[in-house]
């Protein structure tokens, strides 16, 4: 208590106090986060999103899906046996924002990818009740009534070129091309196949004729994932001391 | 008793205060009226419309935001200027003008970010869900706050500055930091409301629950503990149970909080000490929040008849044991093995509820009783009665509400994790979210209550601005207590 009086006394003091006492725990939790380099595994096959699954991403942060549905599996038996390998940090790398959610009303979406066929993701969306009766998920009939205008997705490409993500220039001028040819049954899919490799292609939606939020959701939903290859991954601190094993 | 020194009152800005509790009244039941609507479509999601506007995707950020920034905000706004005015003896900083370009700007952000959810303009990142354009907007708002704040304190009449600024200041300053440090994006285009949060992944992860439990911890913690140590005492007229215990109080607190935000990030991707150093702290918290707690319940040392005969101070002080019970709850929560079984459920929403309704509503509703009064310079509330049926209702909605979700989020974690004879999952997913439907229903039933007292206190605010009092017997035990 020896001199408590000068905060008590010096309005600019009391502040900078404040701000000190404050900075040292954040300083602390997040600074490391970007120089330590095993914060995010070494891993394959994690790529940026498709023009058409960046839409997709955008109508589910758009929604809040996040208030409902998580993508972060633990490391826990009965979560490994119900939604897949837990989640890796390397998997978000390019989410910005991260959709790590915080509550599951609704299961866990992390790897929900390749889980349902494109058929009923469209149907469930549509009515959830009509597939599942239990369910108590709001109804998305829209996404299939709204048609998606890819003229400006390369902008979106361009700024998150910005905040790091590697798109590189093919991708960036691309853009528009893919993300139609990505929702377009019997399309030349050689770029999308080089570019993003495991997307879902063809028409996603059932509606061939046109490109919808539904196409650009479901894209999206069908990569949730399935970028790393957890057939063949192993955590870094099994690979330092045998040669591989089973 | 007040109407002597009334007379030499320097000249305060009263009418900013007057404006900030109708806001506060108004949008208070606007959040809990929206929190009853989603409670129900959880329990009936035919109530979701299938229209885009009206999911619980939509309205759950504006039911959060509306009782966080817009009843909360309005409440820590108003309190602390009528606040920082009484204990420096000195109008506001910036008079008038400063003051009302805070309120009415703090408004139109509200009404900006509100609209946006609604139209589906949202980074969708908890608690921190506005866009890039209403985030500069709410910086500008806030830097004239704390210009309005700091001033008053710096041109003040008292030798030192009362502790309930201590907590305000702290609430204005950190908010401040945390809002800057989240919300960093770059916007598609100028004349668009889309951007991209500048971090992604593990690292956007970290510093958003870095804002998000410190939006706990600053905005409705340390901002309602400057309430509690200005209007506790005033409403029983005894000092502050201990000066220095305020002071221990006070750094530990804001020093601790700042830690605690990985626990909401307990077996994810986050590196294990980071997560570890965020349950440490959390545990460790429990110490200054109890500190906390014990020095404003002891405020009341030999004048504990009063909660017989007074319903303000009731909910002032029940306020105050609802902070003890969810800063409780909250450190146990906070170790990895309770979380690995409450996280992602319901557990989660009752905590939360327990601090937001027990603690951070019922404090406000307190200072709104204390204040209407004096603000529109009336002899007494409309009605003493009417403020003790606020007080029961509200409290037997609260308890509804949070042991529902005890039940069933504890249920929910134990289901998840189940197993049968054979080694399979016991349980589908949907099979525990059907065995939700009795438990939302008796949540939907409290957050109903909660409603309704609110609007009993609406009435009973209405009724006291108009001037009408009515004519009714004091409590029961009033007669007991010669002493009033």
């Amino acid at each position: 208590m020896i001199k408590h009086e000068i905060f008590e006394r010096r309005t600019l003091i009391l502040i900078l106090g404040i701000i000190v006492t404050i900075a040292i725990g954040g300083l602390v939790e997040i600074v490391p986060l970007f120089t330590i380099g095993e914060t995010i595994e070494k891993v394959d096959g994690v790529r940026p999103y498709s023009p058409l699954e960046l839409a997709g991403r955008n109508i589910y942060v758009r929604e809040g899906c996040y208030t409902c549905h998580s993508q972060q599996v633990r490391p826990f038996r009965d979560e490994v046996e119900r939604y897949g390998h837990y989640s890796l940090a390397a998997e978000s790398i390019y989410d910005h924002p991260f959709q790590w959610g915080s509550k599951r009303t609704g299961p866990d979406l992390a790897r929900v990818g390749g889980k349902y066929s494109n058929d009923w993701h469209v149907a469930h969306l549509i009515d959830p009740r009509q597939v599942v009766p239990e369910s108590i998920m709001p109804g998305y009939p829209h996404l299939a009534r709204t048609t998606i205008d890819p003229s400006n997705i390369a902008d979106h490409l361009r700024t998150l070129r910005i905040v790091g993500v590697p798109y590189d220039d093919a991708m960036v001028e691309n853009a528009a091309a893919d993300m139609v040819a990505q929702a377009t049954p019997d399309a030349d899919l050689s770029g999308i196949e080089s570019r993003y490799p495991k997307a879902a292609t063809g028409d996603l939606d059932g509606n061939p004729a046109e490109i919808t939020e539904m196409d650009a959701l479901v894209a999206y939903l069908q990569l949730l994932g399935r970028m790393v290859d957890f057939t063949t991954y192993r955590p870094e601190y099994t690979q330092t001391s045998a040669t591989g094993g089973q | 008793m007040t109407t002597a020194v009334a007379a030499s009152h320097p000249a305060y800005n009263e009418r900013v205060i007057r404006l900030f509790v109708i806001a506060t009244v108004f949008w208070g039941v606007a959040a809990f009226l929206v929190g009853v609507y989603i409670a129900l479509e959880l329990a009936f999601p035919v109530l979701n419309l299938d229209l885009p506007w009206t999911t619980f995707g939509r309205l759950r950020p504006l039911h959060t935001s509306a009782a966080i920034f817009a009843f909360g905000g309005n409440a820590l706004l108003g309190t602390s200027l009528y606040v920082v005015q009484r204990t420096c003896r000195v109008g506001l900083f910036g008079g008038n003008g400063l003051a009302e370009f805070v309120f009415w700007g703090y408004q139109f952000f509200i009404v900006l970010a509100a609209t946006g959810y609604l139209l589906g303009i949202t980074e969708s990142k908890e608690y921190a869900e506005p866009e890039w354009y209403v985030d500069l907007w709410l910086t500008l708002v806030w830097v004239v706050y704390l210009i309005v704040y700091a001033g008053t304190l710096m041109t003040r009449r008292e030798s030192h500055i009362y502790v309930a600024n201590w907590f305000y200041l702290a609430f204005i300053v950190t908010v401040a930091v945390l809002h800057l440090g989240n919300n960093i994006s770059i916007p598609v285009s100028f004349l668009g409301t889309k951007s991209y949060a500048l971090f992604s992944g593990v690292q956007d992860a970290m510093l958003q629950w870095w804002y998000g439990h410190n939006a706990v911890g600053f905005f409705l913690t340390a901002g309602f503990l400057g309430i509690m140590y200005y209007f506790v005492p005033k409403q029983v007229n005894r000092p502050i149970y201990s000066y220095r215990l305020s002071i221990i109080h006070f750094w530990s607190l804001i020093f601790l909080y700042i830690w605690a935000g990985p626990h909401h990030l307990h077996y994810t991707a986050l590196p294990d000490w980071a997560q570890t150093l965020g349950m440490t702290f959390s545990i460790m918290l429990w110490m200054p929040s109890w500190g906390g707690m014990i020095n404003g319940l002891m405020t009341l040392s030999g004048a504990w008849d009063k909660l017989r005969t007074d319903p303000v101070l009731r909910f002032l002080v029940v306020a105050i044991g609802f902070y003890g019970m969810a800063t409780f709850e909250g450190p146990v929560m906070s170790i990895r093995s309770v979380n690995s079984l409450s996280h992602y459920t319901d557990w989660t929403i009752g905590h939360v509820h327990s601090g937001a309704l027990g603690w951070n509503a019922l404090v406000t509703f307190g200072a709104v009783y204390y204040l209407v009064p004096k603000l529109w310079k009336r002899e007494r509330l409309y009605s003493v009665r009417l403020v003790n049926w606020h007080f029961w209702i509200a409290t037997i909605g609260i308890v509804l509400y949070i042991t529902s979700m005890w039940i069933s989020g504890i249920m929910q974690g134990l289901m998840w994790r189940a197993y049968d004879q054979f080694g399979f999952l016991q349980y589908s997913f949907v099979e525990t979210v059907a065995a939700m439907h009795p438990y939302y229903l008796i949540r939907a039933s409290g957050g109903v209550l909660f409603l309704l007292g609110a609007l009993i206190m609406a009435y009973n605010v209405w009724r006291t601005i108009r001037g009408d009092v009515r004519q009714e017997a004091g409590l029961p035990a009033a007669a007991a207590t010669a002493k009033a």
